[in-house]
């Protein structure tokens, strides 16, 4: 099937949709940074032209059927004196009529939908692959291509198609934001996709959108677009200490913005933190670049290699701010209750403040 | 319609009166009522369980409910609403008046129809128990695979959930085997197929939609049941399993399920219309055809609830045209409703009132689901609010609306008063208003990307202006519950001093040629019907009005007999499944016992 573009519309239609569109979204207490209504992508933007249309049309009934009805409550209500109306029994004509009309205009929607069906289905060539795996609460993100793993904070090239495949490795989830245009549903065992290309810079949020347990409305997700070079610059970040580069051997290192020499003096945050990070059982549920578990792939919890220079905790709970970090560190249960976060023992302030040097120190 | 009168006749019959009467019966109005009664009663535990919910989302990022109470509320309140709620609601009219329609003493079984009422009970008991030990099923109402297995879900909420889903599924079968048996073969005579009243077609359909839709969620439930207890695979990835044929299988159920609690609203609806409007439905033939054409239709669209699950694309464009495709029977309905109202004298009693209200909203509940139609859109609206909006408008706008429209209707009828007209607008009024404000804004915060089933949303999304506005209109709607339940209370405490006629409404089908409330046998001599509309065409023969007809004593009629076998087989049935819970084997040969002796013994007893 040939990759035919989208088609242009008239400026007037255009004009006409954009306006509903904003009067939707001036309603009832904007801004909406999660909407569906502000499509920021080629996938979206089809997505939004379909549903316009079931718009258009669903509008157009809407004040044609309520507008009869309106009119015959008000017309044909009950009068003092009235005689018996005429007892009419049905009309065969009629009946074919608004058969044949409502049939008609749904083909008007049908057409333009399955076309887009396809239309989305064919995958542009040259795309760049990202895995995307569902965990009860939490998104993990691989891309293989560049050999990055992360969570919960996905990162892409504006101006490239992206196409992601979904999974999940426990129960049910969605991965969906919305300005992005689909969710697909992650299964085990198998992958769904969809794709998308961007121009529009900037974090976008979105949710699970598959009920999966206690914290389901607690699992956000963002996708920050970057210019081609400040992703590329990210992904160089990113893959230090990446368990799908050399299986995540890397060696402790002081802070990158020190001065200090590779080989890390033996009471610096990085040392302690690491010390800190083992004997507390991190290491039990998550990787982290210069530990043992550096080159694990498949753990309850996010790789937290690169945690420090994340926006969000918690998949989109909190702010990344030490304050928050501690909050987490101090009762992860108090914070998502229901989390597979259950420390062994509560850490004393001291570890905590360890803990949070160290963790934001992995940029 | 002549009666037989007998001078001297009492004024009121020697029912039976007293506990055991009521737990003996086998009168299938006696069962609507019981029916009646206890499906509203889980409606309105539903319905707190809504308000707590709306209370809960009020705010962002409240800590009103915890989020694993949450997901308990919003589970047992879809569970509560369909399988406790609307379905008993609709059976309690099935029960009543379907013979009285068809010119029947009573139902085909009488005591399956009793049995059937036992066993809804003791199911929605069973499934709310679950509250007392804090295990209340929350993997949602639709419960889907894998979450609801043992690893994900070890607790006994699921468990609670499967069996107790199972035991509600015997009830239904067992009635829609009695409804359908019923329609087909206890017709007085004259009363052909094409002259029934659109309720009895519309419930025709519905026990058909029943009778093939249960057994599927039943598969479904006894697979997941022995993948918990007995260590099956059939959901279970790690061992081959998918979860997907849970959901295949569920929305085999779940779309008819959907039909199930819509249709009998239908037919409530086109027999308030005429009456309201003093002229007959229009178009008789169309809405016989278009109601089993979207049953027929219902059975090939499940997978429009799989739209985000990467089917590929010619599974979505077929389920997506045949989705489609069911609008336009829909549509047809709507525009004879309307063909009915249009050019007639319309009254606006509180009957018509709902009804009215309900093709309002239904309109609208139809439109969003034609939205969802089209995959493309609906990978943004699917597991959004923007489906809660479109199911609500339907259910409650829908089916809600026509039930309670049915039962204003209705009640002179069965409790021989009228219910207070003043109220009941006062209880339109604030309903209408509380339902609108409720689920329209829904449409929007999910178009704004506010997934369903959260306990909580971020600040800063744009949500909370909206789901303020759904919570004071949820507040509205649970009032407006209470005005009703005042109507009920003072107009039935005022019943000895307001009888009801018998036909207080100018109705067109035969409920109305019998005394309010009916005796015991419904018709002193069974009817002949020679036309549709037969009240009517029997009042334009004698001039318009018929005499207000006379009780009678009722001697040899000859009526079944009460029995308290079929709750001792209900029982039989409950302590069975317990045993997959509980106990195990012992009670499922007890259970198994149990219900064979009530079995026989109803099986053996003399019928009377």
């Amino acid at each position: 099937m040939s990759f035919r573009k989208v088609p242009s519309w008239p400026a007037r239609r255009r004009v006409w949709l954009s306006l509903l569109a904003v009067a939707l979204l001036a309603a009832c207490g904007g801004p909406f940074p999660q909407s569906t209504l502000i499509p920021k992508g080629d996938f979206a933007q089809m997505v939004d032209e379909v549903f316009m249309t079931t718009v258009k049309w669903a509008v157009l009934v809407f004040v044609l059927v309520e507008g009869a009805l309106l009119y015959a409550i008000f017309r044909f209500r009950a009068k003092p004196g009235d005689k018996q109306p005429e007892q009419t029994h049905g009309n065969t004509t009629i009946e074919v009529i608004w058969t044949v009309i409502p049939a008609a205009i749904l083909a008007f929607i049908a057409v333009p939908t399955v076309r887009t069906i396809f239309r989305t289905d064919e995958m542009p060539a040259g795309a760049m692959e990202i895995e995307v795996i569902g965990h009860q609460w939490w998104w993990e993100f691989r891309y293989p291509e560049q050999k990055v793993v992360t969570a919960n904070e996905m990162h892409v090239p504006a101006g490239k198609t992206v196409l992601v495949k979904i999974r999940t490795a426990d129960v049910l989830h969605s991965f969906w934001v919305p300005q992005f245009g689909a969710k697909r549903d992650a299964f085990p065992g198998k992958y769904t996709h969809f794709w998308f290309k961007t121009d529009s810079l900037g974090s976008f949020t979105g949710q699970c959108a598959e009920f999966c347990g206690t914290q389901h409305g607690r699992m956000g997700s963002l996708v920050v677009v970057q210019t081609p070079q400040d992703f590329d610059q990210w992904v160089a970040t990113q893959q230090v200490g990446s368990p799908l580069v050399n299986n995540g051997v890397v060696a402790v290192v002081a802070p990158a913005d020190s001065a200090a020499p590779p080989t890390a003096p033996a009471d610096s945050v990085m040392i302690k933190g690491q010390q800190e990070f083992m004997a507390g059982g991190c290491i039990g549920c998550h990787a982290m670049a210069g530990t043992p578990t550096a080159g694990v792939l498949a753990f309850v919890g996010p790789n937290l290699s690169h945690v420090g220079s994340r926006q969000r905790l918690a998949a989109g709970m909190l702010v990344n701010t030490p304050e928050n970090l501690a909050l987490w560190l101090r009762d992860p249960q108090k914070v998502k209750a229901g989390s597979l976060m259950k420390l062994p023992h509560q850490l004393t302030e001291e570890q905590i403040s360890v803990l949070v040097a160290y963790l934001r120190a992995h940029q | 319609m002549a009666t037989s009168v007998l001078e001297h006749a009492p004024a009121r019959d020697h029912e039976a009166s007293g506990l055991w009467s009521w737990i003996t019966t086998v009168d299938h109005k006696r069962i609507g009522i019981l029916y009646g009664a206890t499906a509203f009663l889980f409606l309105l535990l539903g319905g707190l369980e809504a308000l707590l919910i709306r209370w809960q989302l009020a705010k962002p990022e409240n800590t009103f409910l915890s989020p694993e109470t949450y997901n308990q509320l919003f589970t047992m309140h879809g569970t509560t609403m369909i399988f406790l709620g609307v379905m008993p609601l609709s059976a309690m009219f099935f029960n009543y008046f379907i013979p009285l329609h068809i010119g029947a003493r009573d139902v085909a079984f009488p005591r399956l129809n009793a049995f059937s009422y036992w066993v809804f009970l003791l199911g929605g008991l069973f499934l709310n128990s679950s509250f007392l030990v804090g295990a209340a099923p929350d993997a949602g109402w639709f419960g889907y695979a894998n979450l609801t297995s043992k690893q994900y879900s070890p607790g006994m909420n699921v468990d609670f959930w499967v069996i107790g889903l199972q035991i509600l599924g015997i009830a239904s079968l067992a009635a829609a085997v009695n409804f359908f048996v019923t329609i087909i073969n206890l017709r007085a005579p004259g009363m052909k197929l094409m002259r029934m009243p659109m309720f009895v077609w519309m419930s025709l359909v519905t026990q058909m939609l029943l009778l093939l839709a249960f057994p599927v969620i039943t598969v479904a439930l006894i697979f997941l049941m022995t993948d918990r207890v007995f260590g099956t695979h059939f959901y279970v990835p790690a061992y081959g399993g998918d979860p997907t044929l849970w959901q295949h299988l569920f929305w085999i159920f779940g779309h008819p399920e959907v039909y199930i609690l819509i249709l009998p609203a239908f037919g409530i609806v086109s027999e308030i219309l005429p009456v309201f409007s003093r002229k007959p439905l229009f178009g008789y033939a169309a809405m016989v055809f278009s109601g089993s054409f979207i049953a027929f239709l219902g059975f090939g669209v499940w997978s429009h609830h799989m739209f985000a699950t990467g089917m590929g694309p010619v599974a979505d464009s077929v389920f997506s045209v045949l989705t489609m495709l069911i609008a336009i029977p829909t549509g047809v309905k709507i525009f004879n409703w309307l063909g009915t109202i249009w050019g007639g004298s319309i009254q606006f009693k509180t009957p018509m009132l709902f009804a009215l209200g309900f093709l309002f909203q239904f309109i609208i509940g139809g439109l969003s689901g034609v939205m969802h139609a089209s995959p493309p859109a609906d990978l943004q609206q699917t597991d959004t609010y923007f489906v809660v909006a479109h199911f609500h408008y339907v259910l409650f706008g829908g089916s809600i609306f026509a039930l309670i429209a049915g039962a204003y209707y209705w009640f002179p009828k069965m409790f021989g008063t009228l219910l207070s007209e003043r109220i009941g607008k006062v209880h339109f009024w604030l309903a209408f208003i509380g339902m609108n404000l409720t689920f329209f804004p829904m449409h929007f915060v999910g178009l704004h990307g506010m997934p369903r089933r959260v306990y909580t949303y971020p600040a800063g999304l744009g949500f909370e202006l909206m789901n303020q506005i759904e919570t004071v209109g949820a507040m509205i709607l649970g009032f407006s519950f209470l005005v009703f339940i005042y109507n009920i209370w003072i107009s039935m405490r005022g019943r000895a001093e307001h009888p009801a006629p018998a036909d207080p409404w100018n109705g067109a089908t035969l409920e109305w040629s019998i005394p309010s409330p009916p005796q015991a046998f419904n018709f002193a001599e069974i009817p002949t019907v020679s036309a549709r509309d037969e009240l009517w065409h029997q009042k334009q023969q004698r001039g318009g009005t018929l005499p207000e007809p006379q009780r009678v004593s009722g001697a040899g009629i000859h009526m079944p007999n009460p029995s308290y076998w079929p709750l001792v087989t209900a029982v039989g049935v409950l302590v069975f499944f317990l045993g997959f819970m509980m106990v195990g084997w012992p009670l499922n040969v007890a259970g198994g016992l149990l219900t064979a002796l009530g079995a026989f013994s109803w099986a053996f007893e003399p019928a009377g």
